[in-house]
């Protein structure tokens, strides 16, 4: 079956399957990021803002800011989780307190125009 | 390409998402299939049902969108039977307890735990009363706000009451305008106060003179979302009331037609003002959306707004006693942070029905207002025991705390907002020392960006945020200064970023206590604020731990609910039946 991702409700969370999966307000760590001047940035999430797959990767680019150095933006896409088997759409969410590596691009969930 | 929440909207929308609402209720939440729960909950918000956050899965928070606030003899009695029934969840909350009422920033109500299974009993019970849960959410007309006493108040020279009622009854299951890019948000005041608060309303009608005749002036595109906070515009437009309807029925047509429906965070029609500006904004509406010639802006009353001004000698609220144009009164009570618990609701309809009309309002302050008290019965009403709790004569910082719904029940807050709010008030109130010419102070806590408790507009505004605090992650808030409304509206400046929840209190203490220090001669706080630079103003905020003891430091948005007293989320009972039993889960 197809992987159906999307964010809803102002982009508070991320729906993978109809179901709620990754939610805004947590802090993840972002390393060889160009977001900030930090070494590793402290990132709150505060909206989902695109997401995209990647298989098996899901995958988002999100605004908050980091809470050392106060920048604000948006990051290049995480990976915030995976789904390994698309017939049972399992979900497996990274560990955000991990060290993260935004990239630069990904498949879109949906293609820009 | 439209977004997919438009693909959803384009399947099932507007009036007729009543019938299989109601089809899922009688079957039961697991009636809903699994793969359209997203689509199905985008499109109940139509009905004033959004479904809580993760954790809170089968409860939905319940809107009745109550037209200027105004809540009609005998209804408020059902809003409390209504909250005290079915508005229970499966812990209470510390401060509020079991049930209870929220009154909204936009003058509407909305209850909390509700269950599929119960909401044709609760649509029942309401609409016997003229009551409705109809697009209190969802994109299209929202409830129509405006100033609380409109028909009762001195200051009014147009009665934009009987306006209000005409648009809520014309654009309410409107199929028409049903579907809209995104949420409309309408304001109508016929007050010289301001106290309908256009400037921050898609559309706004403003009292204004246009050879000899009163009516209203049209600003379009004010709102406070998503940091990218805009004042409504003037589109050089007045209409007499009578054609309130018509310019209603015009801009509505035209956010439907020009709205973005591809990026729903472009959606708003600020962005919209932002590409095209008043003038063309009102040739387009002149051209494609009205059939007769719009008259040019009245002379408005703008320079005799007092509301939310900070001049501390206007009406910068609805609390207190305050006479009616008919000689009546009527009394404003002070609702700290909005809610009110359902056997207190319902003794206040009793209240009102004893000593006023039966009739009560709702302010865009989250207080609430008894109307038509006779000056005979005003001894009486106001010593009662209940007013000892929802008072008309309040500390300031009750008085101007307002605080939106937070991580308690909010999907897209940062930080829990409603209890800590409380316990702000009460220990700055037992805390902190006010200027004595400074009655009226204003602090609005927001738990995000969204801004649903208008943090812009306060004179301390707060907005949730997170930082660190010996190395943990804790909850925390950006502080902003100098925020209102009035002829020469503006928004707070964000002066003092992530300080550590429990050291807002501490940091308000200080800050006042460094106005009174440095103002010059009879210095409003707004124009304190107004004439010094941020990192002026950011010396005076000194955050710091006081006695002030906060419970909620915590990530509560990683608890199922903040409160219970085992928080992991992995022992939330929810999903619910209809009895409020566990269902059994797919692991």
């Amino acid at each position: 079956m197809t992987t159906d991702v999307h964010q809803l409700d102002d982009g508070a969370w991320i729906s993978v399957n109809d179901s709620r999966e990754v939610n805004v307000s947590d802090l993840w760590l972002l390393a060889r990021s160009d977001f900030c001047g930090c070494e590793t940035t402290d990132f709150l999430a505060e909206g989902f803002v695109k997401v995209g797959v990647d298989y098996p990767d899901i995958q988002a680019r999100i605004a908050g800011q980091c809470i050392t150095c106060g920048e604000s933006g948006v990051t290049d896409w995480l990976t915030v989780g995976r789904v390994v088997d698309p017939d049972s759409g399992e979900f497996h969410g990274v560990v955000h307190e991990s060290v993260h590596f935004p990239e630069k691009r990904t498949r879109l969930a949906r293609p820009e125009e | 390409m439209p977004s997919k929440v438009e693909k959803w909207k384009d399947e099932v929308y507007g009036n007729e998402i009543r019938e299989h609402l109601m089809e899922f209720a009688e079957k039961g939440w697991d009636a809903i299939p699994e793969d359209e729960h997203d689509a199905w909950f985008e499109r109940f918000k139509w009905w004033g049902l959004y479904h809580q956050r993760s954790g809170q899965e089968s409860y939905f928070m319940m809107r009745i969108g109550t037209p200027n606030g105004v809540i009609k003899p005998g209804q408020l009695e059902v809003i409390g039977e209504v909250a005290k029934e079915y508005a229970t969840g499966p812990v209470d909350n510390p401060e509020f307890g079991e049930a209870y009422c929220d009154w909204t920033t936009r003058q509407s109500i909305q209850l909390h735990w509700i269950k599929l299974e119960d909401i044709p009993e609760i649509f029942e019970k309401l609409e016997a009363v003229g009551l409705g849960t109809q697009q209190a959410c969802g994109d299209s007309w929202r409830n129509i706000v405006g100033c609380p006493v409109a028909g009762k108040d001195k200051h009014e020279h147009v009665d934009a009451w009987p306006v209000a009622e005409d648009l809520h009854e014309t654009f309410k299951g409107n199929d028409d305008y049903a579907n809209l890019p995104r949420k409309w948000k309408v304001a109508i005041a016929g007050c010289d106060e301001g106290c309908g608060q256009g400037d921050i309303n898609d559309l706004a009608f403003e009292p204004a003179e246009k050879d000899g005749e009163l009516g209203f002036n049209v600003r379009i595109g004010g709102g406070l979302s998503r940091k990218e906070p805009r004042l409504a515009r003037d589109i050089d437009v007045w209409v007499p009331p009578e054609q309130a309807a018509d310019v209603a029925h015009g801009m509505s047509a035209l956010f439907r037609e020009y709205g973005d429906r591809e990026d729903r965070f472009n959606a708003r029609i600020k962005f919209l003002m932002d590409e095209w500006g008043p003038e063309k904004m009102r040739s387009v509406l002149q051209e494609e959306f009205v059939d007769f010639e719009l008259p040019t802006a009245g002379e408005d009353m703008r320079d005799q707004y007092s509301y939310n001004t900070g001049s501390q000698d206007g009406h910068n609220d609805h609390v207190g006693i305050h006479e009616q144009k008919d000689g009546n009164y009527y009394v404003g009570l002070n609702v700290l942070v909005g809610r009110m618990g359902a056997d207190d609701v319902l003794e206040l309809a009793e209240l009102a029905d004893e000593y006023g009309s039966g009739e009560v309002r709702l302010t865009q302050r989250q207080n609430i207002i008894v109307t038509d008290v006779p000056e005979e019965n005003l001894d009486e009403f106001t010593s009662e025991p209940l007013l000892e709790n929802y008072s008309p004569d309040p500390s300031p910082f009750m008085r101007g705390s307002i605080a939106c719904t937070g991580t308690e029940y909010c999907s897209l807050s940062i930080v829990e907002t409603k209890n800590r709010q409380v316990r702000y008030a009460r220990w700055l109130k037992d805390n902190v020392e006010l200027p004595e010419d400074h009655k009226d102070f204003h602090i609005h806590l927001s738990g995000c960006t969204a801004s649903c408790a208008q943090p812009q507009i306060a004179d301390v505004s707060l907005r949730g945020m997170k930082t660190r605090k010996d190395g943990e992650p804790v909850e925390a808030l950006d502080i902003g200064l100098g925020g209102g409304l009035g002829d020469d509206p503006r928004f707070a400046d964000w002066v003092e970023m992530r300080v550590p929840a429990d050291e807002v209190p501490g940091a308000i203490k200080n800050l006042v206590n460094n106005f009174e220090d440095a103002r010059e001669g009879g210095e409003t706080f707004r124009d304190f604020v107004e004439d010094r630079d941020e990192e002026t103003l950011a010396e005076m905020v000194e955050p710091e731990e006081t006695d002030y003891h906060d419970p909620y430091m915590h990530n509560t948005k990683m608890t199922w609910y903040p409160y219970a007293e085992d928080d992991d989320m992995q022992s939330s009972p929810a999903p619910t039946d209809g009895a409020g039993e566990p269902l059994p889960s797919d692991d």
